[in-house]
């Protein structure tokens, strides 16, 4: 690793005032991939500014019936609390679909959203990489790309954005608050990550100078029906070859509304409005969630060894949407997928 | 903002009920503040990047990958390692109960597995089997000593005040 000068915020103005002026500081919360990242030399930050002490650790009910949750609350707080386990089931499940209960208790909600991607070629500094060095080259495009992008991707980049918990957030609709020098403002998770294009080193649309605050739920649908079933190479402890986060309210058989998000296909969690206005007011049966599959998949390209993901994605959907229809959930302990 | 240079700075953690003080680097890992300063080495380094789990250590009571943590960042803490965790003559029962479901072979995972289950018997989510089996998934085996860890695990979450058998 290398040396780096560390320093402890007092405050969100001096972690902000540090990070405008210091453009090789980096923020220090769970560090469960930010310390990995300076271990493999690929993140080297000339400054570390732990913000654990900042007060952004609350759960808290917002006047509108939604939930604003702390950018500093872990991962496992916030898949137990109540509140996430009644009324947001699907983000609790998604969160227990990742990493371990090690990493969960040290991981947070804003590391969690900032995590980076797990392309090999990324964490190789021996390698090319247009995301670690501009410029480069992308070795993956047409190298080992197994794990790598189906949708979105671009020539200079094919990697897929690594977390489990922003399908979830993708699917509910989010807002991530964060705060600069000029003030805070919010951005919704669908503009929050973005598509590699020919700048993939910038991952999300935070500027340098900024803080995530932390997240706004808004209020949970009433009779919301879910799944997250996450599609690995072993049964746990495994980043998403495909994942789907699916909410669904449903009106005698009739979909009244449909949020689909995908993990592990994209530089970002991947969502089409679009195309899930085409189930709304629709029965829901196998072949309305088959071809709200198609056309969620209808621009999806193959590298050379992730065909097999256009397929798995397209069943993934269909088979966690049933699971939604039928409240019949996919367990994240018990892995039979009904 | 407090700045401190990049040179040694101080920290004083509780490990196991004891108040210990170290002038280290920014850049030590709690893994590597227990094992090199504190010469507390049945703490293990297996992979160094969060994926075995057998530095496992609990801190402020909650399981942790201590390989992933700056120790500066948890100054003030208190951190429970194995050499916290019963005694020869006085096995913690989970101790006791790995000895007698053969949930080891090697050995070398074995502090972290401890741990972990210690973590999650106090978290108080995993009952079944299969739950068992997921919230320990953070810990490796690689002499696949697995279904006597989940069988070890199992006894002591149904009997938590067994007496320990020696």
């Amino acid at each position: 690793m290398r040396r780096f000068e560390y320093l402890r915020a007092a405050s969100i103005d001096q972690a902000i005032e540090r990070l405008s002026f210091d453009p090789g500081a980096k923020l220090l919360a769970g560090g469960t991939n930010l310390v990995d990242l300076m271990k493999y030399d690929v993140a080297c930050p000339t400054t570390i500014i732990d913000i654990n002490d900042l007060p952004l650790g609350d759960i808290k009910e917002t006047s509108d019936g939604g939930l604003r949750i702390g950018a500093l609350v872990t991962n496992s707080d916030l898949a137990f609390h109540p509140v996430i386990e009644n009324r947001y089931p699907l983000l609790a499940s998604a969160i227990l679909a990742g990493a371990s209960a090690q990493l969960r208790n040290a991981a947070t909600v804003a590391g969690n959203l900032l995590q980076r991607t797990r392309c090999s070629y990324f964490y190789d500094v021996m390698t090319p990489c247009n995301k670690r060095t501009p410029g480069s080259g992308c070795p993956a495009r047409n190298g080992l790309n197994r794990n790598h992008a189906i949708l979105g991707a671009s020539q200079d980049c094919v990697a897929t954005h690594p977390s489990d918990m922003c399908v979830a957030l993708a699917a509910i609709g989010t807002m991530i608050v964060v705060q600069g020098p000029n003030g805070a403002r919010s951005i919704s998770l669908a503009d929050f990550h973005r598509l590699p294009g020919d700048t993939p080193e910038q991952d999300t649309t935070l500027r340098n100078n900024e803080i995530i605050l932390g997240i706004e739920l808004p209020p949970a649908p009433e009779f919301q029906r879910y799944s997250y079933l996450k599609i690995r190479d072993r049964l746990s402890y495994a980043f998403a070859l495909v994942s789907a986060a699916a909410l669904l309210t449903i009106d005698d058989g009739v979909i009244s509304t449909a949020h689909v998000a995908l993990g592990g296909v994209a530089h970002k969690p991947w969502r089409d409005t679009a195309a899930e206005v085409v189930l709304v007011g629709r029965p829901a049966s196998r072949g309305n969630f088959h071809q709200f599959a198609s056309m969620l998949l209808s621009r999806s390209e193959a590298l050379s060894q992730n065909g097999f993901k256009i397929e798995l994605a397209r069943r993934t959907v269909v088979r966690a949407l049933e699971q939604a229809a039928s409240r019949t959930p996919q367990s994240q302990s018990d892995k039979r997928v009904h | 903002m407090e700045v401190r240079a990049n040179t040694a700075l101080h920290v004083t953690l509780t490990i196991n009920g004891v108040e210990r003080k170290a002038s280290i680097e920014p850049c030590v890992t709690l893994l590597d503040l227990l094992r090199e300063k504190f010469d507390l080495t049945g703490t293990k380094k297996g992979c160094d990047h969060g994926q075995c789990g057998a530095c496992t250590v609990l801190i402020n009571g909650k399981r942790i990958n201590s390989c992933l943590v700056l120790a500066v960042s948890r100054d003030g803490s208190e951190i429970t390692t194995i050499e916290g965790i019963g005694t020869a003559n006085e096995l913690h029962p989970l101790q006791d109960a790995f000895v007698r479901h053969d949930a080891l072979q090697c050995g070398y995972c074995t502090p972290g597995q401890i741990c972990s289950a210690i973590g999650l018997i106090s978290e108080g989510k995993a009952k079944t089997r299969d739950e068992i089996r997921e919230a320990m998934s953070g810990n490796l085996c690689r002499c696949g000593a697995y279904i006597g860890i989940v069988d070890a695990i199992e006894e002591v979450i149904a009997a938590p005040r067994r007496k320990t058998v020696r």
